[in-house]
Protein backbone atom coordinates (compact mmCIF):
# COMPACT_ATOMS: atom_id res chain seq x y z
CA UNK A 1 0.00 0.00 0.00
CA UNK A 2 2.62 2.42 1.15
CA UNK A 3 4.97 1.64 -1.66
CA UNK A 4 2.31 1.81 -4.31
CA UNK A 5 1.50 5.36 -3.26
CA UNK A 6 5.13 6.26 -3.43
CA UNK A 7 5.40 4.63 -6.79
CA UNK A 8 2.58 6.70 -8.21
CA UNK A 9 4.31 9.83 -7.17
CA UNK A 10 7.39 8.79 -9.03
CA UNK A 11 5.56 7.98 -12.20
CA UNK A 12 4.07 11.44 -12.15
CA UNK A 13 7.05 13.71 -11.70
CA UNK A 14 5.73 17.19 -11.15
CA UNK A 15 8.50 19.71 -11.23
CA UNK A 16 6.71 22.90 -12.11
CA UNK A 17 8.51 25.38 -14.27
CA UNK A 18 9.03 27.46 -11.14
CA UNK A 19 10.99 24.77 -9.30
CA UNK A 20 13.02 24.05 -12.38
CA UNK A 21 14.32 27.60 -12.51
CA UNK A 22 15.19 27.36 -8.85
CA UNK A 23 17.24 24.24 -9.46
CA UNK A 24 19.20 25.89 -12.17
CA UNK A 25 19.74 28.96 -10.06
CA UNK A 26 21.01 26.85 -7.17
CA UNK A 27 23.34 24.94 -9.37
CA UNK A 28 24.76 28.15 -10.73
CA UNK A 29 25.36 29.48 -7.23
CA UNK A 30 27.11 26.26 -6.25
CA UNK A 31 29.34 26.27 -9.28
CA UNK A 32 30.15 29.90 -8.89
CA UNK A 33 31.12 29.73 -5.25
CA UNK A 34 32.36 26.19 -4.80
CA UNK A 35 34.97 24.15 -6.58
CA UNK A 36 33.53 20.86 -7.81
CA UNK A 37 35.54 17.88 -6.62
CA UNK A 38 33.53 14.95 -7.90
CA UNK A 39 31.32 15.16 -10.92
CA UNK A 40 28.94 12.32 -11.65
CA UNK A 41 27.45 12.44 -15.12
CA UNK A 42 24.73 10.20 -16.52
CA UNK A 43 25.81 7.25 -14.44
CA UNK A 44 23.85 4.06 -14.93
CA UNK A 45 24.92 0.97 -13.06
CA UNK A 46 23.81 -2.62 -13.58
CA UNK A 47 24.23 -5.59 -11.28
CA UNK A 48 23.98 -8.17 -14.06
CA UNK A 49 20.70 -7.22 -15.66
CA UNK A 50 19.34 -5.33 -12.65
CA UNK A 51 19.59 -1.58 -13.12
CA UNK A 52 20.54 -0.10 -9.77
CA UNK A 53 21.33 3.49 -10.83
CA UNK A 54 19.28 5.43 -13.37
CA UNK A 55 21.15 8.28 -15.05
CA UNK A 56 22.61 9.97 -11.99
CA UNK A 57 23.95 13.51 -12.33
CA UNK A 58 25.43 15.16 -9.30
CA UNK A 59 28.27 17.57 -8.65
CA UNK A 60 29.94 17.23 -5.29
CA UNK A 61 31.73 20.34 -4.00
CA UNK A 62 35.24 20.20 -2.62
CA UNK A 63 35.88 20.45 1.12
CA UNK A 64 32.29 20.04 2.12
CA UNK A 65 30.10 17.30 3.47
CA UNK A 66 27.56 15.88 1.07
CA UNK A 67 24.95 13.49 2.45
CA UNK A 68 23.18 10.78 0.45
CA UNK A 69 19.78 9.98 1.90
CA UNK A 70 16.91 7.81 0.81
CA UNK A 71 15.09 4.63 1.71
CA UNK A 72 17.01 1.39 1.97
CA UNK A 73 17.86 -0.15 -1.39
CA UNK A 74 17.63 3.10 -3.35
CA UNK A 75 21.25 2.91 -4.49
CA UNK A 76 23.11 5.16 -2.05
CA UNK A 77 25.85 2.64 -1.31
CA UNK A 78 26.04 1.65 -4.94
CA UNK A 79 26.74 5.22 -6.03
CA UNK A 80 29.18 5.76 -3.16
CA UNK A 81 31.08 2.63 -4.05
CA UNK A 82 31.29 3.77 -7.66
CA UNK A 83 33.38 6.74 -6.56
CA UNK A 84 36.34 4.58 -5.48
CA UNK A 85 35.46 1.80 -7.94
CA UNK A 86 34.78 -0.65 -5.16
CA UNK A 87 32.02 -2.10 -7.32
CA UNK A 88 34.71 -3.40 -9.66
CA UNK A 89 35.20 -6.18 -7.12
CA UNK A 90 31.70 -7.50 -7.74
CA UNK A 91 31.22 -9.83 -10.69
CA UNK A 92 28.81 -8.70 -13.36
CA UNK A 93 28.74 -5.00 -12.52
CA UNK A 94 28.72 -2.61 -15.45
CA UNK A 95 28.67 1.16 -15.41
CA UNK A 96 28.06 3.73 -18.10
CA UNK A 97 28.40 7.49 -17.94
CA UNK A 98 31.33 9.13 -16.25
CA UNK A 99 32.62 10.09 -12.85
CA UNK A 100 35.40 12.64 -12.65
CA UNK A 101 37.50 13.66 -9.71
CA UNK A 102 39.28 16.96 -10.29
CA UNK A 103 38.17 16.68 -13.93
CA UNK A 104 39.91 13.36 -14.38
CA UNK A 105 37.68 10.50 -15.49
CA UNK A 106 38.18 7.69 -12.99
CA UNK A 107 36.60 5.13 -15.34
CA UNK A 108 38.88 6.05 -18.23
CA UNK A 109 41.17 3.35 -19.58
CA UNK A 110 44.44 2.93 -17.77
CA UNK A 111 43.33 4.53 -14.51
CA UNK A 112 45.43 3.16 -11.67
CA UNK A 113 42.99 1.78 -9.11
CA UNK A 114 45.62 1.86 -6.39
CA UNK A 115 46.26 5.57 -6.99
CA UNK A 116 42.52 6.22 -7.11
CA UNK A 117 41.87 4.49 -3.81
CA UNK A 118 44.77 6.32 -2.21
CA UNK A 119 43.03 9.57 -3.10
CA UNK A 120 39.56 8.34 -2.18
CA UNK A 121 39.37 6.78 1.26
CA UNK A 122 36.42 4.78 2.51
CA UNK A 123 34.82 4.01 5.86
CA UNK A 124 32.34 1.17 5.99
CA UNK A 125 29.05 0.63 7.74
CA UNK A 126 30.40 -2.11 9.93
CA UNK A 127 33.81 -1.27 11.32
CA UNK A 128 36.38 -3.62 9.83
CA UNK A 129 39.73 -3.29 11.59
CA UNK A 130 42.32 -5.86 10.58
CA UNK A 131 43.15 -8.48 13.21
CA UNK A 132 46.36 -6.68 14.05
CA UNK A 133 47.51 -4.12 16.57
CA UNK A 134 46.10 -0.60 16.59
CA UNK A 135 49.42 0.69 15.30
CA UNK A 136 49.62 -1.84 12.48
CA UNK A 137 46.07 -1.03 11.41
CA UNK A 138 46.87 2.64 10.93
CA UNK A 139 50.28 1.92 9.43
CA UNK A 140 48.88 -0.62 6.96
CA UNK A 141 48.06 1.92 4.25
CA UNK A 142 51.32 3.89 4.40
CA UNK A 143 53.27 0.62 4.48
CA UNK A 144 51.68 -0.84 1.37
CA UNK A 145 52.42 2.44 -0.36
CA UNK A 146 56.08 2.02 0.39
CA UNK A 147 56.78 3.92 3.60
CA UNK A 148 59.21 1.91 5.70
CA UNK A 149 60.94 4.48 7.89
CA UNK A 150 59.84 3.91 11.47
CA UNK A 151 59.94 7.55 12.50
CA UNK A 152 57.81 8.54 9.53
CA UNK A 153 55.32 5.76 10.30
CA UNK A 154 55.21 6.71 13.98
CA UNK A 155 54.43 10.23 12.97
CA UNK A 156 51.67 9.22 10.55
CA UNK A 157 50.09 6.90 13.11
CA UNK A 158 50.19 9.61 15.74
CA UNK A 159 48.71 12.29 13.51
CA UNK A 160 46.02 10.04 12.07
CA UNK A 161 44.90 8.89 15.49
CA UNK A 162 44.87 12.49 16.68
CA UNK A 163 42.74 13.51 13.72
CA UNK A 164 40.35 10.66 14.37
CA UNK A 165 40.12 11.78 17.99
CA UNK A 166 41.30 8.41 19.22
CA UNK A 167 44.88 9.13 20.29
CA UNK A 168 44.14 9.94 23.91
CA UNK A 169 42.23 6.71 24.39
CA UNK A 170 44.78 4.37 22.79
CA UNK A 171 48.19 6.00 23.16
CA UNK A 172 49.17 3.58 25.93
CA UNK A 173 48.14 0.47 24.04
CA UNK A 174 49.09 1.06 20.43
CA UNK A 175 50.48 -2.43 20.18
CA UNK A 176 47.47 -4.31 21.52
CA UNK A 177 44.87 -5.87 19.25
CA UNK A 178 42.50 -3.49 17.52
CA UNK A 179 39.76 -6.05 18.08
CA UNK A 180 39.77 -5.28 21.81
CA UNK A 181 38.50 -1.74 21.16
CA UNK A 182 34.83 -0.85 21.59
CA UNK A 183 32.62 -0.56 18.50
CA UNK A 184 32.83 3.22 18.44
CA UNK A 185 36.60 3.18 18.91
CA UNK A 186 36.96 0.60 16.14
CA UNK A 187 35.05 2.85 13.77
CA UNK A 188 37.25 5.83 14.64
CA UNK A 189 40.26 3.57 14.13
CA UNK A 190 38.96 2.80 10.65
CA UNK A 191 38.69 6.53 10.02
CA UNK A 192 42.27 6.99 11.25
CA UNK A 193 43.34 4.14 9.00
CA UNK A 194 41.72 5.85 6.02
CA UNK A 195 43.27 9.22 6.90
CA UNK A 196 46.73 7.67 7.19
CA UNK A 197 47.07 7.39 3.40
CA UNK A 198 46.29 11.09 3.13
CA UNK A 199 43.22 10.97 0.91
CA UNK A 200 41.45 13.95 -0.63
CA UNK A 201 38.01 12.40 -0.53
CA UNK A 202 36.46 10.41 2.29
CA UNK A 203 33.50 8.16 1.51
CA UNK A 204 31.48 7.04 4.51
CA UNK A 205 28.75 4.43 4.21
CA UNK A 206 26.45 4.77 7.23
CA UNK A 207 29.51 5.03 9.47
CA UNK A 208 27.50 5.35 12.66
CA UNK A 209 24.53 3.11 11.99
CA UNK A 210 25.89 0.31 14.18
CA UNK A 211 26.93 2.58 17.05
CA UNK A 212 25.35 3.81 20.28
CA UNK A 213 24.28 7.47 20.51
CA UNK A 214 27.44 8.64 22.27
CA UNK A 215 29.77 7.05 19.75
CA UNK A 216 27.55 8.37 17.00
CA UNK A 217 27.87 11.92 18.19
CA UNK A 218 31.64 11.49 18.43
CA UNK A 219 31.73 10.43 14.80
CA UNK A 220 29.54 13.36 13.86
CA UNK A 221 31.82 15.78 15.71
CA UNK A 222 34.74 14.24 13.90
CA UNK A 223 33.10 14.76 10.53
CA UNK A 224 32.55 18.38 11.53
CA UNK A 225 36.27 18.75 12.13
CA UNK A 226 37.39 16.95 8.99
CA UNK A 227 35.07 18.83 6.62
CA UNK A 228 37.49 21.69 6.06
CA UNK A 229 40.29 19.48 4.81
CA UNK A 230 38.50 16.69 3.00
CA UNK A 231 35.68 16.26 0.56
CA UNK A 232 33.33 14.03 2.48
CA UNK A 233 30.43 12.02 1.12
CA UNK A 234 28.34 10.32 3.75
CA UNK A 235 25.50 7.87 3.28
CA UNK A 236 23.00 7.91 6.08
CA UNK A 237 19.47 6.75 6.63
CA UNK A 238 19.24 9.05 9.61
CA UNK A 239 17.85 12.37 8.44
CA UNK A 240 18.71 14.21 11.62
CA UNK A 241 22.27 13.12 11.08
CA UNK A 242 22.25 14.36 7.50
CA UNK A 243 20.83 17.67 8.71
CA UNK A 244 23.44 17.95 11.44
CA UNK A 245 26.60 17.09 9.54
CA UNK A 246 26.16 17.96 5.90
CA UNK A 247 26.37 21.06 3.74
CA UNK A 248 24.41 19.61 0.89
CA UNK A 249 22.09 16.66 0.67
CA UNK A 250 21.05 14.39 -2.17
CA UNK A 251 17.83 12.42 -1.94
CA UNK A 252 17.63 9.16 -3.87
CA UNK A 253 14.67 7.01 -4.61
CA UNK A 254 14.67 3.65 -6.40
CA UNK A 255 17.96 4.25 -8.15
CA UNK A 256 17.24 7.82 -9.21
CA UNK A 257 18.45 11.09 -7.80
CA UNK A 258 15.27 12.95 -6.92
CA UNK A 259 16.69 16.15 -5.55
CA UNK A 260 19.95 17.67 -4.45
CA UNK A 261 20.51 21.00 -2.75
CA UNK A 262 21.91 22.84 0.21
CA UNK A 263 20.98 20.81 3.25
CA UNK A 264 19.17 23.60 5.01
CA UNK A 265 17.00 24.30 1.99
CA UNK A 266 16.33 20.70 1.19
CA UNK A 267 15.09 20.03 4.68
CA UNK A 268 13.07 23.21 5.06
CA UNK A 269 11.84 23.80 1.52
CA UNK A 270 12.06 20.60 -0.47
CA UNK A 271 11.24 21.15 -4.12
CA UNK A 272 9.93 17.68 -4.80
CA UNK A 273 6.90 16.08 -3.23
CA UNK A 274 8.77 12.79 -2.79
CA UNK A 275 11.52 14.50 -0.85
CA UNK A 276 9.01 16.16 1.37
CA UNK A 277 7.20 12.90 1.99
CA UNK A 278 10.45 11.20 2.87
CA UNK A 279 11.83 13.83 5.23
CA UNK A 280 8.52 14.20 6.96
CA UNK A 281 8.49 10.46 7.48
CA UNK A 282 5.55 9.64 5.26
CA UNK A 283 7.41 6.76 3.65
CA UNK A 284 10.70 4.90 3.77
CA UNK B 1 -7.62 -43.39 22.60
CA UNK B 2 -5.58 -40.21 22.53
CA UNK B 3 -3.00 -41.00 25.15
CA UNK B 4 -2.12 -44.35 23.66
CA UNK B 5 -0.28 -43.12 20.52
CA UNK B 6 1.38 -40.28 22.43
CA UNK B 7 2.92 -42.68 24.95
CA UNK B 8 4.07 -44.72 22.02
CA UNK B 9 5.69 -41.64 20.49
CA UNK B 10 7.20 -40.77 23.83
CA UNK B 11 8.62 -44.26 24.22
CA UNK B 12 10.08 -44.03 20.74
CA UNK B 13 11.74 -40.74 21.56
CA UNK B 14 13.24 -42.12 24.73
CA UNK B 15 14.48 -45.09 22.75
CA UNK B 16 16.13 -42.85 20.17
CA UNK B 17 17.72 -40.70 22.84
CA UNK B 18 19.06 -43.79 24.53
CA UNK B 19 20.49 -45.13 21.31
CA UNK B 20 22.18 -41.82 20.59
CA UNK B 21 23.63 -41.65 24.09
CA UNK B 22 24.90 -45.19 23.67
CA UNK B 23 26.58 -44.31 20.38
CA UNK B 24 28.35 -41.29 21.79
CA UNK B 25 29.39 -43.19 24.87
CA UNK B 26 31.10 -45.74 22.61
CA UNK B 27 33.73 -43.17 21.63
CA UNK B 28 34.22 -42.06 25.23
CA UNK B 29 34.47 -45.66 26.44
CA UNK B 30 36.95 -46.50 23.69
CA UNK B 31 39.18 -43.59 24.59
CA UNK B 32 38.91 -44.49 28.26
CA UNK B 33 39.68 -48.11 27.48
CA UNK B 34 42.75 -47.22 25.42
CA UNK B 35 44.09 -45.00 28.17
CA UNK B 36 43.44 -47.69 30.78
CA UNK B 37 45.25 -50.39 28.81
CA UNK B 38 48.17 -48.08 28.01
CA UNK B 39 48.50 -47.02 31.65
CA UNK B 40 48.24 -50.57 32.96
CA UNK B 41 50.78 -52.08 30.61
CA UNK B 42 53.15 -49.12 30.91
CA UNK B 43 52.99 -49.55 34.64
CA UNK B 44 54.18 -53.13 34.24
CA UNK B 45 57.07 -51.80 32.15
CA UNK B 46 58.06 -49.26 34.78
CA UNK B 47 58.15 -52.05 37.38
CA UNK B 48 61.27 -53.28 35.60
CA UNK B 49 62.74 -50.19 33.96
CA UNK B 50 63.04 -46.83 35.66
CA UNK B 51 61.48 -43.80 33.96
CA UNK B 52 64.87 -42.08 34.11
CA UNK B 53 66.33 -44.70 31.79
CA UNK B 54 63.52 -44.07 29.34
CA UNK B 55 64.23 -40.36 29.35
CA UNK B 56 68.00 -40.19 29.72
CA UNK B 57 69.42 -43.17 27.86
CA UNK B 58 70.32 -42.46 24.23
CA UNK B 59 69.93 -45.99 22.89
CA UNK B 60 66.85 -48.01 22.13
CA UNK B 61 67.68 -51.72 21.96
CA UNK B 62 64.95 -53.62 23.78
CA UNK B 63 65.13 -56.50 21.33
CA UNK B 64 68.86 -57.12 21.81
CA UNK B 65 70.69 -58.86 24.57
CA UNK B 66 72.26 -55.63 25.78
CA UNK B 67 68.98 -53.88 26.43
CA UNK B 68 68.67 -50.09 26.48
CA UNK B 69 65.41 -48.23 26.83
CA UNK B 70 66.16 -44.66 25.81
CA UNK B 71 63.11 -43.37 23.89
CA UNK B 72 64.95 -40.52 22.14
CA UNK B 73 66.05 -42.38 18.99
CA UNK B 74 62.39 -43.18 18.28
CA UNK B 75 61.29 -39.64 19.03
CA UNK B 76 64.09 -38.26 16.87
CA UNK B 77 63.05 -40.54 14.00
CA UNK B 78 59.45 -39.45 14.37
CA UNK B 79 60.31 -35.77 14.53
CA UNK B 80 62.69 -35.97 11.59
CA UNK B 81 60.26 -37.65 9.20
CA UNK B 82 57.43 -35.40 10.42
CA UNK B 83 59.50 -32.25 10.00
CA UNK B 84 60.38 -33.24 6.43
CA UNK B 85 56.73 -33.96 5.70
CA UNK B 86 55.54 -30.66 7.17
CA UNK B 87 58.20 -28.56 5.49
CA UNK B 88 56.74 -29.86 2.26
CA UNK B 89 53.02 -29.96 2.99
CA UNK B 90 52.63 -26.71 4.95
CA UNK B 91 53.99 -24.25 2.35
CA UNK B 92 52.56 -26.20 -0.57
CA UNK B 93 49.20 -26.65 1.12
CA UNK B 94 49.02 -22.97 1.96
CA UNK B 95 49.89 -21.93 -1.57
CA UNK B 96 47.27 -24.28 -2.98
CA UNK B 97 44.69 -22.94 -0.52
CA UNK B 98 45.45 -19.33 -1.41
CA UNK B 99 45.44 -20.12 -5.10
CA UNK B 100 42.17 -22.03 -4.98
CA UNK B 101 40.32 -19.49 -2.85
CA UNK B 102 41.69 -16.23 -4.24
CA UNK B 103 42.94 -16.77 -7.77
CA UNK B 104 41.47 -19.85 -9.39
CA UNK B 105 38.51 -19.53 -11.70
CA UNK B 106 35.47 -21.65 -10.98
CA UNK B 107 36.63 -24.08 -13.68
CA UNK B 108 40.12 -24.61 -12.26
CA UNK B 109 38.63 -25.01 -8.82
CA UNK B 110 36.28 -27.72 -10.07
CA UNK B 111 39.28 -29.46 -11.61
CA UNK B 112 41.66 -29.11 -8.64
CA UNK B 113 39.37 -30.12 -5.80
CA UNK B 114 38.72 -33.70 -6.97
CA UNK B 115 42.44 -34.23 -7.53
CA UNK B 116 43.13 -33.25 -3.95
CA UNK B 117 40.35 -35.48 -2.71
CA UNK B 118 41.77 -38.32 -4.78
CA UNK B 119 45.19 -37.84 -3.16
CA UNK B 120 43.53 -37.91 0.24
CA UNK B 121 41.83 -41.20 -0.55
CA UNK B 122 44.94 -43.19 -1.48
CA UNK B 123 45.75 -45.86 1.14
CA UNK B 124 48.95 -45.00 2.98
CA UNK B 125 50.52 -48.35 2.14
CA UNK B 126 50.51 -47.23 -1.49
CA UNK B 127 52.39 -44.09 -0.47
CA UNK B 128 54.82 -46.35 1.41
CA UNK B 129 55.69 -48.36 -1.64
CA UNK B 130 55.71 -45.23 -3.77
CA UNK B 131 58.40 -43.88 -1.43
CA UNK B 132 60.40 -47.09 -1.44
CA UNK B 133 60.17 -47.90 -5.14
CA UNK B 134 59.99 -44.48 -6.73
CA UNK B 135 61.06 -41.60 -4.49
CA UNK B 136 64.15 -43.30 -3.06
CA UNK B 137 65.52 -44.39 -6.46
CA UNK B 138 64.82 -40.87 -7.75
CA UNK B 139 66.67 -39.37 -4.79
CA UNK B 140 69.62 -41.64 -5.49
CA UNK B 141 70.33 -39.56 -8.59
CA UNK B 142 70.76 -36.49 -6.43
CA UNK B 143 72.26 -38.09 -3.32
CA UNK B 144 74.19 -41.21 -4.38
CA UNK B 145 75.00 -41.96 -0.73
CA UNK B 146 71.36 -42.25 0.30
CA UNK B 147 70.33 -45.55 1.86
CA UNK B 148 67.54 -47.66 0.42
CA UNK B 149 65.71 -46.90 3.63
CA UNK B 150 65.88 -43.26 4.64
CA UNK B 151 63.98 -40.53 6.44
CA UNK B 152 63.87 -38.18 3.46
CA UNK B 153 61.90 -40.36 1.08
CA UNK B 154 59.40 -41.39 3.75
CA UNK B 155 59.06 -37.75 4.78
CA UNK B 156 58.38 -36.65 1.22
CA UNK B 157 55.73 -39.33 0.71
CA UNK B 158 54.13 -38.37 3.98
CA UNK B 159 54.17 -34.73 2.94
CA UNK B 160 52.26 -35.58 -0.23
CA UNK B 161 49.82 -37.63 1.81
CA UNK B 162 49.14 -34.75 4.23
CA UNK B 163 48.97 -32.09 1.52
CA UNK B 164 45.23 -32.43 0.76
CA UNK B 165 44.29 -32.10 4.42
CA UNK B 166 46.52 -29.10 4.93
CA UNK B 167 45.22 -27.43 1.78
CA UNK B 168 41.59 -28.08 2.50
CA UNK B 169 41.70 -26.97 6.16
CA UNK B 170 43.62 -23.82 5.21
CA UNK B 171 41.17 -23.09 2.45
CA UNK B 172 38.31 -23.34 4.93
CA UNK B 173 40.11 -20.88 7.17
CA UNK B 174 40.75 -18.45 4.31
CA UNK B 175 37.20 -18.80 3.03
CA UNK B 176 35.71 -17.67 6.35
CA UNK B 177 37.61 -14.37 6.34
CA UNK B 178 34.86 -11.79 6.05
CA UNK B 179 34.45 -9.87 2.83
CA UNK B 180 34.54 -6.63 4.80
CA UNK B 181 38.23 -7.16 5.67
CA UNK B 182 39.13 -7.69 2.03
CA UNK B 183 37.24 -4.56 1.06
CA UNK B 184 38.92 -2.65 3.86
CA UNK B 185 42.32 -3.50 2.43
CA UNK B 186 41.31 -2.75 -1.16
CA UNK B 187 39.82 0.58 -0.08
CA UNK B 188 43.25 1.60 1.19
CA UNK B 189 44.75 0.94 -2.22
CA UNK B 190 46.09 -2.54 -1.59
CA UNK B 191 46.94 -4.80 -4.51
CA UNK B 192 45.52 -8.30 -4.43
CA UNK B 193 48.70 -9.79 -3.02
CA UNK B 194 48.96 -7.06 -0.38
CA UNK B 195 45.33 -7.66 0.51
CA UNK B 196 46.00 -11.38 0.97
CA UNK B 197 49.15 -10.87 3.02
CA UNK B 198 47.90 -7.95 5.06
CA UNK B 199 44.27 -8.81 5.67
CA UNK B 200 43.36 -12.37 4.73
CA UNK B 201 46.26 -14.33 6.19
CA UNK B 202 46.32 -12.54 9.57
CA UNK B 203 42.59 -13.13 9.86
CA UNK B 204 42.91 -16.79 8.90
CA UNK B 205 45.98 -17.45 11.02
CA UNK B 206 44.00 -19.27 13.70
CA UNK B 207 42.57 -21.80 11.29
CA UNK B 208 45.87 -22.13 9.46
CA UNK B 209 47.72 -22.82 12.70
CA UNK B 210 45.15 -25.44 13.61
CA UNK B 211 45.66 -27.00 10.17
CA UNK B 212 49.42 -27.13 10.71
CA UNK B 213 49.02 -28.78 14.08
CA UNK B 214 46.55 -31.35 12.82
CA UNK B 215 48.95 -32.08 9.97
CA UNK B 216 51.72 -32.55 12.51
CA UNK B 217 49.56 -34.94 14.51
CA UNK B 218 48.80 -36.84 11.34
CA UNK B 219 52.50 -37.05 10.45
CA UNK B 220 53.52 -38.20 13.90
CA UNK B 221 50.86 -40.88 13.94
CA UNK B 222 51.46 -42.08 10.38
CA UNK B 223 52.58 -45.69 10.36
CA UNK B 224 52.64 -47.51 7.05
CA UNK B 225 54.80 -45.11 5.07
CA UNK B 226 57.56 -44.89 7.65
CA UNK B 227 57.42 -48.59 8.44
CA UNK B 228 57.98 -49.39 4.78
CA UNK B 229 60.33 -46.66 3.60
CA UNK B 230 62.19 -45.16 6.58
CA UNK B 231 63.81 -48.29 7.95
CA UNK B 232 63.88 -49.99 11.34
CA UNK B 233 67.06 -48.73 12.87
CA UNK B 234 66.50 -46.71 16.02
CA UNK B 235 69.54 -44.46 15.79
CA UNK B 236 69.81 -41.05 17.38
CA UNK B 237 70.65 -38.67 14.52
CA UNK B 238 69.07 -36.05 12.29
CA UNK B 239 70.47 -37.10 8.95
CA UNK B 240 67.61 -37.29 6.44
CA UNK B 241 69.63 -39.51 4.12
CA UNK B 242 70.08 -42.25 6.72
CA UNK B 243 67.53 -44.77 7.98
CA UNK B 244 65.55 -44.03 11.13
CA UNK B 245 62.86 -45.77 13.11
CA UNK B 246 59.78 -43.89 14.23
CA UNK B 247 57.65 -44.73 17.24
CA UNK B 248 54.92 -46.09 15.00
CA UNK B 249 57.36 -48.15 12.95
CA UNK B 250 58.73 -49.69 16.14
CA UNK B 251 55.23 -50.71 17.19
CA UNK B 252 54.69 -52.36 13.82
CA UNK B 253 58.04 -54.12 14.06
CA UNK B 254 57.30 -55.62 17.47
CA UNK B 255 53.70 -56.44 16.68
CA UNK B 256 54.70 -58.36 13.57
CA UNK B 257 57.50 -60.19 15.32
CA UNK B 258 57.07 -63.12 17.66
CA UNK B 259 57.54 -61.28 20.92
CA UNK B 260 55.93 -63.39 23.64
CA UNK B 261 52.99 -61.95 25.49
CA UNK B 262 53.78 -60.44 28.90
CA UNK B 263 57.52 -60.03 28.41
CA UNK B 264 59.42 -56.80 28.89
CA UNK B 265 59.77 -56.38 25.12
CA UNK B 266 56.03 -56.74 24.84
CA UNK B 267 55.49 -54.03 27.43
CA UNK B 268 57.72 -51.57 25.55
CA UNK B 269 54.97 -51.49 22.92
CA UNK B 270 52.64 -49.83 25.35
CA UNK B 271 55.17 -47.35 26.64
CA UNK B 272 55.91 -46.20 23.12
CA UNK B 273 52.20 -46.13 22.30
CA UNK B 274 51.63 -44.10 25.44
CA UNK B 275 54.21 -41.51 24.40
CA UNK B 276 52.66 -41.38 20.94
CA UNK B 277 49.21 -40.99 22.40
CA UNK B 278 50.32 -38.14 24.65
CA UNK B 279 52.07 -36.39 21.79
CA UNK B 280 49.17 -36.50 19.34
CA UNK B 281 46.56 -35.79 22.01
CA UNK B 282 48.57 -32.78 23.14
CA UNK B 283 48.73 -31.48 19.60
CA UNK B 284 45.03 -31.98 19.06
CA UNK B 285 44.23 -30.11 22.23
CA UNK B 286 46.48 -27.20 21.28
CA UNK B 287 44.80 -27.07 17.90
CA UNK B 288 41.37 -27.04 19.53
CA UNK B 289 42.38 -24.29 21.95
CA UNK B 290 43.76 -22.15 19.14
CA UNK B 291 40.61 -22.57 17.10
CA UNK B 292 38.43 -21.63 20.05
CA UNK B 293 40.51 -18.57 20.78
CA UNK B 294 40.29 -17.28 17.24
CA UNK B 295 36.62 -18.13 16.94
CA UNK B 296 35.93 -15.81 19.86
CA UNK B 297 38.00 -13.11 18.21
CA UNK B 298 35.86 -12.95 15.09
CA UNK B 299 32.43 -13.74 16.53
N1 LIG C 1 26.14 -7.03 -5.08
C1 LIG C 1 24.90 -6.81 -5.53
N2 LIG C 1 24.36 -7.64 -6.45
C2 LIG C 1 23.10 -7.43 -6.91
N3 LIG C 1 22.31 -6.45 -6.51
C3 LIG C 1 22.78 -5.59 -5.59
C4 LIG C 1 24.10 -5.72 -5.05
N4 LIG C 1 24.30 -4.74 -4.15
C5 LIG C 1 23.16 -4.02 -4.14
N5 LIG C 1 22.26 -4.51 -5.00
C6 LIG C 1 20.90 -3.99 -5.27
O1 LIG C 1 21.04 -2.66 -5.73
C7 LIG C 1 20.07 -1.83 -5.13
C8 LIG C 1 20.75 -0.69 -4.40
O2 LIG C 1 21.45 -1.21 -3.31
P1 LIG C 1 22.31 -0.30 -2.34
O3 LIG C 1 23.13 0.62 -3.14
O4 LIG C 1 23.01 -1.19 -1.40
O5 LIG C 1 21.17 0.51 -1.57
P2 LIG C 1 21.26 1.44 -0.28
O6 LIG C 1 22.68 1.58 0.10
O7 LIG C 1 20.63 2.73 -0.69
O8 LIG C 1 20.45 0.77 0.77
C9 LIG C 1 19.22 -2.71 -4.23
O9 LIG C 1 18.07 -3.08 -4.92
C10 LIG C 1 20.11 -3.90 -3.99
O10 LIG C 1 19.32 -5.06 -3.81
MG1 LIG D 1 23.66 0.92 1.89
Amino acid sequence: MKSSVAHKEIEAPSPTSETKTKTEEDARVDVATKKIKINVQNVELFYGTFKALHGINIAIPAREVTAFIGPSGCGKSTLLRSINRMNDLIDGVSLTGSITIDDQDIYAQGVDLIELRKRVGMVFQKSNPFPKSIYDNVAYGPRIHGIKDKDVLDDIVHKSLMRADLWREVQDRLHTSALDLSGGQQQRLCIARALAVNPEVLLMDEPASALDPRSTSKIEDLIGELRHDYTIVIVTHNMQQAARVSDSTAFFYEGSLVEVGRTKELFTKPREKQTEDYITGRFG
Amino acid sequence: MKSHPSTKVRAKEVGIELALALCSSVSILTTGGIIAVLLLESFRFFEEVSPSQLLFDTQWTPLFLDKHFGIWPLIAGTLLTSAIALSLSVPAGLIIAIYVSEFATERTRRFLKPILELLAGIPTIVYGYFALLFITPALQFVFPSIGSFNALSAGIAMGIMILPMMASLSEDAIYTVPRSLREGAYALGASKLQMIIGAVLPAAIGGITAAVILSAARAIGETMIVAIAAGQQPLLHFNPLAPVETMTAYIVQVSLGDTPHGTLEYHTLFVVAMMLFLLTMGLNMISLAIRERFKRMYR
